[in-house]
């Protein structure tokens, strides 16, 4: 298990810096990492913010002590796709702000997108993001950067300078490069600089101004449909290129039951395809849009009952490899709009632990151990980051869930700058209690 | 009448019971007999402000409502998008908001994008009436249609109705299978399968795609205006084409029923969804609708002005 991890030889781009305070022992926790399948009660040594050791009964000494009794201890959670709105957008969220919120969410580390203003195609802009999680950032930060120049879709980035200033992956999230050929080109010349290529999978033409699930909520709604055909006819271009060229690719945010079937089926064929979905896609139907409430208008758009309980058995058999939030922060003037006029997109970092748990592994659909997974080994494999495992000798990031913690979600107590959430005031069982980020405690709840 | 009437807004027919329906009906039958008056005017509303709110173009629902409320004695006020500051780049939210410190009472808005209405009514105090949202509904021209089939058939229930036409995009077309349906009648969407929205069957209606089909089956035919720019859509291949297959002519009504009714919500396309013999022929109730719309919407204005802030 300890091979992907020599593999990696990706400097960790750390927003907190290593704690140099005395030593932290995490005691009578129960330890799930499945990246090294470990799934029972040890105790884990921290050190000047690196795991020192990890075995059962460690004397403490003058360590500080942290009860875990009845907690699980897991690996940092990673969420691979998080809008921080900076630059350009700051009134939405900033890289200060968006990290904090992970850090109250669970999240020890996160994967922010390029749609940024100006979109992040340059290594300036990229040593800009990490110059802000540096300095303000309280999870650590990796940068996705554009496949195309502006998100425009014509010219590819400088994948070599952006991989040099310390891009991980390459998206023009928000939409799909439409041109197959371009997206080729970009697929093929990527894995020379070894930048995983993140696909928003979406047919433009099926689904230019279309406003929610094509269905029939969107026929008595008045509203026009996004049909499940928009994204699934995406997807298989996508996977159709991945087998042309043998480069693997991740189609991030998936919603429907065709999808599902296409990556299952794929994934059989030994194709390299990886996706994840959102805690959005796994709680909520398009029933929600019935009152024009425009905190659940996102895209992809909320989908049918049938197509959630394939995202939910897609969960379970592997065929979704990830759980993502797609935080997507907006400012409330601008969802206080019409329909039509508001944002697609909605909040998810702090809430998205807590959704997965009450919804997932509390109604007993997914056990505790396949759900750590989809937040650790899952996108550390996609990404190939050296975060997702405790390991010694690494740093010590870590995530103690508390499956017995009931909470309600109150959006006036978020760290994010916004309110764009579709979970206010929902009640739930289990929480992060605890973020640790390099040894450094950067979220308690205990 | 059993039911009373406790809803703050009016923002769709989907939303009503059949005896609500009902009691719009009934209490718009005594509001028709004071437009046959030589002085046509109630002191019901008096003292109260109502606001004519119209982000689209409309001379005929707005003139209905404007004219409703003065029948009703009430305050009137047009903002049309023309003369307010919308133009200027005004959120909805602050337009409601100014309109809410005038004391407003009612509210009546159309609006281009569906669902602005319920946006509207969550923002404020004052109760909101929806003259027209987007492709969601038009529950005054839905009561109006109804109110003038069960003044012609005597009744609602078991009549084969069609609607012909861009079902797709009809807020007028959706108020109509609601109220419809909730009333017992037998409905029929007709237009190509591309102007049918997606299950529309789950709303309790069958789907056809051919006129001649249904016409000799129906005692009502509602006939929607198509709007030429769908073409550009893909939607359909040409106004000619449509023609042939919807237009309603005396030819193809040779096959209906004596007694088919058929309405319009206007404005017509003459020669493109109705000849002009059919729209001024003797099966038309055409006008019979305006007139009916009046007294409807005096109904609705006046129960809605019955009903307290908060309620609902």
């Amino acid at each position: 298990m300890k091979k992907i991890d020599d593999q990696i030889s990706r400097p960790t781009k750390a927003g907190a810096t290593k704690s140099q305070q005395r030593s932290l022992l995490i005691k009578n926790g129960h330890v799930i990492d499945p990246v090294n399948n470990i799934d029972e009660k040890m105790d884990i040594l921290v050190q000047d913010g690196e795991i020192a050791k990890l075995s059962k009964d460690i004397k403490g000494g003058d360590s500080e002590i942290i009860d875990a009794k009845d907690k699980y201890v897991c690996p940092g959670f990673i969420d691979m796709h998080v809008h921080l709105r900076e630059p350009g957008r700051e009134d939405k969220e900033t890289i200060e702000s968006g990290t904090k919120a992970a850090a109250r969410g669970g999240f020890t580390c996160v994967l922010c997108m390029p749609n940024t203003q100006p979109p992040i195609d340059n290594e300036g802009i990229v040593e800009y993001v990490y110059k802000q999680a540096r300095e303000k950032g309280s999870v650590k930060v990796y940068c996705a950067a554009c496949i195309t120049k502006g998100r425009a879709g014509k010219e590819l980035t400088e994948m070599e300078m952006l991989a040099r200033a310390g891009a991980i992956a390459l998206t023009d999230d928000g939409g799909s490069v439409a041109d197959t050929q371009i997206m080729r080109r970009a697929m093929e010349y990527s894995s020379m600089c070894n930048l995983r290529i993140i696909a928003h999978s979406e047919d433009p033409s099926l689904s230019t101004g279309g406003q929610m699930n094509e269905g029939y909520t969107s026929t008595v709604l008045g509203l026009k449909g996004i049909p499940a055909a928009a994204e699934e006819l995406m997807v298989y271009r996508d996977i159709s290129l991945s087998k042309l060229t043998g480069v693997p690719i991740h189609i991030t945010h998936i919603s429907t039951k065709g999808t599902v079937e296409l990556i299952r089926n794929a994934k059989k064929s030994g194709i390299k395809v990886t996706c994840d979905t959102t805690p959005h896609y796994i709680a909520l139907t398009e029933e929600s849009l019935k009152t024009y409430d425009t905190n659940f208008k996102v895209n992809p758009p909320l989908r049918s009952k049938e197509d959630v309980v394939s995202i939910i058995e897609g969960l379970k058999d592997g065929t979704i490899d990830a759980i993502a939030t797609d935080h997507a922060p907006h400012t409330d003037y601008e969802k206080d709009s019409e329909f039509n006029d508001a944002p697609c997109g909605m909040i998810g970092l702090e809430t998205a632990v807590g959704i997965c748990l009450n919804e997932l592994v509390q109604k007993g659909v997914i056990n505790i151990s396949t759900l750590v997974s989809k937040f650790t080994k899952g996108p550390r494999e996609i990404l190939r980051i050296s975060n997702g495992a405790i390991l010694e000798g690494r740093d010590a990031d870590i995530t103690i869930l508390d499956l017995d913690k009931e909470w309600i979600v109150d959006k006036k107590k978020f760290q994010s700058k916004a309110r764009n959430t579709p979970f206010d005031t929902w009640k739930l069982k289990g929480a992060a209690t605890m973020t640790i980020v390099a040894g450094k405690v950067v979220h308690s709840e205990f | 009448m059993n039911t009373t009437w406790t809803k703050k807004n009016l923002l769709g027919l989907e939303e009503l019971s059949a005896e609500e329906i009902n009691l719009l009906l009934d209490t718009a039958d005594s509001f028709k007999e004071i437009s046959t008056r030589a002085i046509k005017k109630v002191p019901a509303l008096r003292g109260k402000t109502i606001v004519n709110l119209f982000f689209e173009p409309s001379t005929r629902t707005r003139t209905s409502f404007e004219l409703a409320a003065k029948r009703l004695s009430a305050d009137t006020v047009n903002i049309s998008v023309t003369t307010s500051s919308v133009v200027k780049g005004e959120s909805l939210v602050d337009t409601a908001r100014n309109l809410e410190s005038l004391k407003a009472d009612i509210i009546i808005m159309r609006h281009g994008i569906s669902g602005a209405p319920y946006f509207l009514a969550r923002m404020i105090e004052a109760s909101v009436i929806n003259a027209g949202d987007g492709s969601h509904e038009h529950p005054t021209q839905g009561l109006l249609d109804l109110y003038t089939i069960k003044e012609r058939k005597g009744k609602i229930k078991g009549l084969k109705v069609a609607i012909v036409g861009d079902i797709l995009h009809s807020r007028v077309a959706r108020s109509n299978i609601w109220g419809l349906t909730k009333l017992g009648a037998d409905v029929t969407v007709v237009g190509p399968p591309t102007l049918i929205p997606v299950e529309a069957k789950r709303m309790g209606v069958k789907v056809c795609h051919r006129l001649e089909d249904v016409i000799a089956d129906i005692d009502v035919m509602n006939i929607l205006r198509i709007q030429r720019e769908r073409q550009q859509g893909g939607l359909f291949p040409s106004i000619r084409e449509y023609s042939e297959l919807y237009c309603v002519t005396p030819e193809k009504l040779e096959k209906a029923k004596k007694d088919i009714m058929i309405m319009h919500p206007g404005p017509i396309n003459r020669g493109v969804e109705i000849s002009s013999a059919v729209a001024d022929g003797p099966y038309s109730v055409i006008l019979d609708q305006v007139t009916n719309g009046l007294a409807v919407r005096m109904a609705v204005l006046f129960l809605i002005a019955g009903t307290k802030p908060g309620e609902n």
